[in-house]
């Protein structure tokens, strides 16, 4: 046994220290200068944001593969991490006024832990113990503003259907376990690729489908999603939307392709339906949804259905697509879910008819929104739409018709996406006074729609990062 | 590992014993009845791993789960206070199609479970005959990212606990 090196554990044990750090002081200082641990969160995300780049290239595996440190995971932490920054970033007057600072920074700090923590998983327990703290950390977010009934629901629907799913899971990875007589990932798929297929084998892979099918909110293991994203806090919809989507993608991919490698695939029919209904279903439920965030909701649990196209063929060219488009999303998903949460902010409203004339009252906002949306529907130059071509090449040869499908799904949503652009930009506002946005807003909402433009026009450089991270997957 | 006799009543009896628990946890009438059933389920769950040798797990299964779960239950119980005990454990017109398909399932997990030849693929070993300083030097060596990562989990657990049962001074403070 390799001697344990602690120095690969560098961006986990940052993270935590800033976390309780965050927590600490928030104890300490005055109630007036709460605010200030916004920037402090921040600051401290962005510092171990450097340290990950820094780290990049480092492969390395701590005690037999219980922890695996390569570029896929540190793709991963950084998307993580950048989702964090701008979460905070976008969120911090939303969150003064909800009030909380100190809880709510150092637990949206822990639950990036928790998805760093199961980005590196390269055992089952290291993952399900990473995959709790996010949910967790989450489920305390959901229902942070505790006066909110609709908060409280949603905190109430997401605490029971996650201990559910999670029940789901330990059952079929302690059927692994048992089967395979290991918990880490590289010996399993060492075991399992010397013994026949059993009976039990497939009935762990059924759990362990349906148990990430509703983390990723796949149909039909969304049904918790809508209700759990209107309810919550708009800044934790938004980084529940992508934070946690992602983490349980990065997880996904390791479970399947590097620890059940030889079974995934006689399992690749199985995701390309799931992926193709959750596409249909998503697009269809999301057209006559009037709230904003139950748009976003089913929208996001399309974008679900498209990033599983990726892991049909679980290939690295399959990888480096559900990377892409995970990096992507994140980007277009904050812009979309900010622009919800200081409307919100300003009107108290999230109901589509009141976004009306919004293109005249804050330019920049429409302007956002309109190009999330019209990425995430895959239109160029936007970065959606060389996330979807990155995504579907890979299955051109064998699943045409899945393609096909995600091809009439994105004119579909090409439809409800431009209804609100519609109401944005054509009708005439009820209150035309113009909405002022404070500068850390409007930055996250620059970065958002900058990095969207950019990387559709320019994705070579992003592609060549996710072609390494995806390449690293397969050196364990 | 051979198994005699005695080990095999003792599990029947066991297993007997949390079926029958475990379903009136469910079928009783008053809810604090059920949480009673619900302390046998995890007494006899420790004896299911204690004949498994496994002693250290049988001594926290009954510390944790029998102990402090059950009255955890039992306090969040008196706290919600039903006017009427009777009316507690209630059963709507799903329980036909909720039974069914917990059926469908249960059969076929044991139809699969059932077809697996598991003695071939588990590496039996023996356990060692005192367990706990081996899963002390194990949390401690092998298992120490994990173990780390549980102390974290459980102190934002906590602090969630605190956020939501916390009084109302959250908002007085809201516009500073």
């Amino acid at each position: 046994m390799m001697p344990f090196d602690p120095s690969a554990l560098t961006l986990e044990m940052l993270t935590a220290v800033l976390g309780l750090g965050v927590l600490i002081l928030g104890l300490i200082v005055p109630k007036g200068s709460r605010h200030g641990l916004g920037w402090l969160s921040l600051l401290g995300l962005l510092g171990i944001t450097g340290v990950a780049v820094s780290m990049w290239g480092d492969s390395r595996e701590l005690l037999n593969g219980m922890y695996l440190v390569d570029n896929y995971a540190l793709f991963w932490k950084i998307t993580f991490l950048l989702s964090a920054m701008l979460v905070i970033l976008g969120c911090m007057r939303y969150v003064d006024e909800m009030g909380g600072q100190a809880e709510y920074y150092s637990t949206v700090i822990f639950a990036t832990l928790g998805m760093m923590i199961m980005a590196s998983a390269g055992d089952f327990i290291t993952l399900y113990l990473g995959l709790e703290l996010m949910t967790i950390a989450f489920i305390i977010l959901v229902c942070f503003r505790k006066t909110d009934v609709k908060s409280v629901e949603a905190g109430i629907k997401y605490i029971l259907l996650a201990g559910m799913s999670s029940a789901v899971l330990l059952y079929g990875l302690s059927l692994l376990y048992g089967l395979t007589g290991s918990v880490i990932m590289l010996e399993v798929s060492r075991v399992i690729a010397m013994q026949p297929v059993t009976p039990a084998l497939i009935l762990a892979v059924v759990m362990l489908v349906a148990g990430l099918g509703f983390k990723i909110s796949a149909v039909p293991f969304h049904m918790w999603s809508p209700d759990v994203y209107e309810g919550a806090p708009t800044p934790v919809t938004s980084f529940l939307a992508m934070g946690s989507k992602a983490a349980s993608f990065a997880i996904l991919l390791r479970l399947f392709v590097a620890a059940l490698p030889g079974v995934w695939e006689n399992w690749t029919m199985v995701v390309a339906i799931l992926a193709a209904i959750t596409m249909i279903v998503g697009n269809l439920v999301a057209i006559p949804q009037t709230n904003v965030k139950r748009l976003l909701a089913y929208s996001s649990i399309a974008q679900a259905g498209y990033i599983m196209v990726g892991l049909v063929t679980a290939s690295e060219a399959g990888i480096k697509g559900v990377m892409f488009y995970a990096f992507l999303y994140v980007f277009a998903t904050v812009g979309a879910f900010t622009v919800a949460a200081y409307f919100y902010n300003v009107t108290g409203s999230d109901e589509l008819k009141d976004y009306a004339g919004l293109s005249q009252r804050s330019p920049l906002m429409a302007a956002v929104m309109l190009v999330a949306m019209l990425s995430m529907a895959g239109i160029p130059p936007l970065a959606g739409f060389v996330g979807k071509f990155y995504l579907f090449k890979t299955i051109i040869d064998g699943y045409l018709w899945l393609a096909f499908i995600g091809l009439i799904m994105s004119m579909v949503s090409v439809y409800y996406y431009l209804r609100v652009a519609l109401v944005m930009y054509r009708d005439e506002p009820v209150d035309p006074t113009p909405i002022k946005l404070p500068s850390p807003v409007a930055v996250t909402l620059i970065v958002a729609m900058v990095v969207t433009l950019v990387v559709g026009v320019y994705p070579g450089p992003l592609s060549e990062v996710v072609n390494n991270a995806a390449h690293s997957f397969f050196l364990h | 590992m051979e198994t005699s006799i005695y080990s095999v009543i003792a599990f029947y009896g066991l297993a007997i014993t949390i079926l029958g628990n475990a379903t009136l946890v469910v079928f009783a009438r008053n809810i604090v009845h059920s949480v009673l059933f619900l302390a046998v389920t995890f007494i006899a769950m420790g004896g299911l791993f204690l004949l498994l040798d496994a002693d250290f797990l049988a001594a926290v299964q009954v510390l944790v789960y029998a102990g402090a779960v059950c009255i955890m239950v039992v306090f969040g119980i008196m706290l919600i206070q039903r006017a009427d005990m009777k009316a507690t454990n209630q059963f709507n017109r799903q329980i036909f199609a909720g039974g069914g398909l917990v059926a469908l399932v249960v059969a076929m997990c044991a139809v699969f479970a059932g077809r697996t030849a598991w003695t071939e693929l588990v590496a039996a070993q023996e356990v060692p005959a005192g367990t706990v300083q081996f899963i002390g030097e194990l949390l401690l060596s092998k298992y120490v990212i994990p173990f780390e990562v549980a102390a974290l989990l459980l102190l934002v657990a906590l602090i969630g606990a605190i956020v939501i049962a916390r009084d109302e001074e959250v908002k007085a403070n809201a516009g500073d």
